[in-house]
């Protein structure tokens, strides 16, 4: 390859089976979609075999396990749901994340059509396109997500690094300072290892202690 | 005094408050002469006669049985399961700056894999010259460079946006490790496959993904990829353990952690980002008026006092007293570090143990004298940029309750008169 001889010669050309094989990322204006495509009630199917036991019969999520349906307008709400119909900006992700690394614990397992099936189920789910939906590597980019437009670039640069970087005050800082909130009063701290690690240090002092006191 | 330690009810506090009060007491007697002579001393102990462990004992040591407590913890209502989640580096335990591996945070988020040096490939593609295939044997050959960086996950602390919830330093405080990394600028790896095809370096982004099953994808400016990423498989002298991605891993300095990519497989040239799901659903960063912030990349000025704290009570009475902690910030050096013991009415400025390394941790001491009366602890940041460590008010002021990621606030903790330490917030 001629690139290495302005290099250290090190490595060697990838060759397009290697490619094709690792690079299965999909952007959001489609490019690395495979061809393919499948329906809403296939999607149905399929998601019932591989994701609904975790993710709920509709999506709606099972236990801990997240929720990829519902949550429409609780964004401003004191607890937002964000699922992909209420928060997803590209459909994109949805496809190439799925494709990529579910089921959770037997990821790549899933066939370009089946993707394309869960795909168009969970935008179903999500009351983005009608039951008799059929999404496709040509109809794909047509598909608008509600929240496409609910993303800004990281913005700290303009309202928060002017605001935060003045010289800081040292002394008479505040009037009074009252503890407004404490961690104990939800204790939710794990406390098994703590208690456990106090009762060695406990048992060593109380095993030494005797001796000590037998002098 | 054996009788304070009976069964699984004999708590730490009052073993604690035992050792204080046995302390005040000789302080009471107003001397610094013993009483009687001291045992370990006068009698020879069983280490000062017989023998010690051999030196084929060990091959690869692990930590004295009495530091048990110095471990990595996990919260279990944190996360549906123990395979997508997170655990916390004992910060509060720790001194210094260099984290030992071994108890060294982790978060995966389809678990630790392993993957040997030989089953190792390293791929480059996309907008280069020559799209490339590495082996880890390859990887040694390129020219290598060594680091200090802090890996911080973006949600450290994120669980404590709302409120205090967590009582330990570990807990609010540990999602992060600072490692002395040895491995290949990104830059090199990418001039090796030609970036002349991708013409115009100044809106170009490589993608970057792990070899397991999550792949954690995410997408970096080809300015930063080019500045100082590292590809490293050395960390803290030896290889990187699993959990940290063995045998190799991205080092972004100063970024928050997701970016970290462990068991690196593939860097792709690309001319825009993939906006994959660790760069959409996660690691975007919700405002109070529902739109969300996405591509916070840089983890901002932060520190914490690690003792006194919750896991660290005072337990030697009043007195001479060092009050210690971490400072580090995305942007550079941390130039100074201020203490507050008022929860905020007056600070002091505290000591750097030594000259800041660039985003890394930076220890500082606040050498102190205690008179036995509560405090309100607070620590407070300040980077070479002039950036001053905020707190928790000012932050939610812009931003809200619900941004889960990159809370830098200042912690206070309220240390009661017995020496005990809790999470606390204050007006």
């Amino acid at each position: 390859a001629p690139a290495l001889a302005d290099g250290f010669g090190l490595g060697r050309e990838a060759l397009p089976e290697e490619v094709a094989a690792w690079d299965v990322a999909v952007r959001p204006d489609g490019t690395g979609l495979p061809e393919g495509s499948g329906d809403v009630w296939t999607g149905e199917e399929v998601f019932t075999d591989y994701c609904a036991a975790c993710h709920g019969d509709f999506a709606e999520g099972v236990d801990n396990w997240p929720q990829l349906a519902g949550g429409r307008n609780t964004l401003t709400d004191d607890r937002p749901v964000k699922t992909v119909g209420s928060y997803w900006p590209y459909l994109s992700t949805v496809w190439d994340y799925v494709n990529r690394s579910m089921p959770f614990g037997a990821a790549q397992t899933l066939s370009a059509d089946e993707v394309y099936a869960i795909t168009a189920y969970i935008l179903y789910s999500n009351d983005i396109v009608g039951d008799d939906f059929v999404l496709s590597h040509e109809n794909f980019l047509d598909v608008e997500m509600p929240n496409a437009d609910g993303f800004i670039v990281d913005d700290r640069p303009e309202t928060e690094y002017p605001l935060f970087s003045t010289e800081p005050c040292m002394e008479n800082c505040k009037e009074s300072v009252e503890i407004t909130m404490r961690a104990s009063i939800l204790d939710v701290t794990p406390d098994e290892g703590n208690e456990d690690a106090a009762q060695d240090e406990a048992q060593d002092e109380a095993a030494a202690a005797p001796a000590a006191d037998e002098t | 005094m054996s009788d304070t330690f009976k069964g699984k009810g004999a708590s730490r506090r009052a073993f604690l408050r035992g050792s204080v009060a046995a302390v005040a007491g000789a302080a009471a007697a107003g001397s610094a002469r013993a009483a009687t002579p001291d045992p370990l001393i006068t009698e020879v102990q069983d280490w000062a006669s017989g023998f010690g462990a051999p030196v084929d004992d060990a091959p690869y040591g692990l930590p004295i049985r009495f530091e048990s407590d110095v471990v990595r913890r996990n919260v279990p209502w944190l996360t549906a399961d123990t395979i997508s989640s997170i655990n916390f580096t004992p910060i509060h335990a720790l001194d210094g700056t260099i984290t030992p591996q071994g108890c060294a945070f982790e978060r995966h988020h389809s678990g630790a894999i392993e993957l040997k040096k030989e089953d190792y490939r390293l791929m480059i593609n996309g907008l280069v010259d020559t799209p490339l295939v590495f082996t880890y044997e390859d990887l040694e050959r390129f020219p290598r460079e060594n680091h200090v960086y802090f890996c911080e996950c973006a949600a450290n602390s994120g669980m404590e946006w709302a409120g205090a919830q967590l009582n330990g330093a570990q807990f609010t405080h540990g999602m992060i490790h600072n490692m002395e990394y040895s491995g290949i600028p990104l830059r090199t790896l990418l001039e090796e496959a030609g970036l002349g095809a991708a013409g115009d370096l100044s809106d170009k982004w490589v993608y970057v993904e792990g070899a397991d099953a999550s792949s954690n994808g995410r997408s970096i400016p080809m300015e930063k990829a080019l500045d100082d990423v590292l590809v490293a498989f050395k960390a803290n002298g030896e290889a990187l353990r699993m959990e940290h991605g063995y045998p190799v891993r991205l080092v972004v300095p100063g970024w928050e952690g997701n970016m970290w990519l462990k068991w690196l497989r593939r860097i792709e040239v690309m001319d825009g980002p993939v906006e994959a799901r660790e760069e959409t659903s996660k690691y975007t960063d919700l405002l109070a008026d529902g739109v969300a912030r996405k591509w916070t990349w840089v983890m901002d000025a932060k520190s914490i006092i690690t003792a006194p704290s919750p896991q660290m009570p005072i337990n030697h009475g009043p007195g001479a007293l060092v009050i210690t902690g971490l400072a580090w910030s995305g942007h550079g050096r941390i130039t100074r570090v201020d203490v507050s013991k008022d929860g905020g009415k007056t600070w002091e400025t505290a000591r750097l143990a030594r000259e800041s390394e660039t985003k890394a941790l930076t220890r500082f001491y606040l050498d102190t004298e205690w008179d036995g009366s509560e405090m309100l602890l607070q620590s407070r940041a300040i980077d070479e940029t002039g950036y001053v460590q905020p707190t928790k008010a000012q932050l939610r002021e812009i931003r809200g309750l619900n941004s889960i990621y990159h809370n830098n606030a200042i912690q206070t903790w309220h240390v009661d008169s017995n020496g005990e330490a809790e999470n606390v917030e204050v007006s």
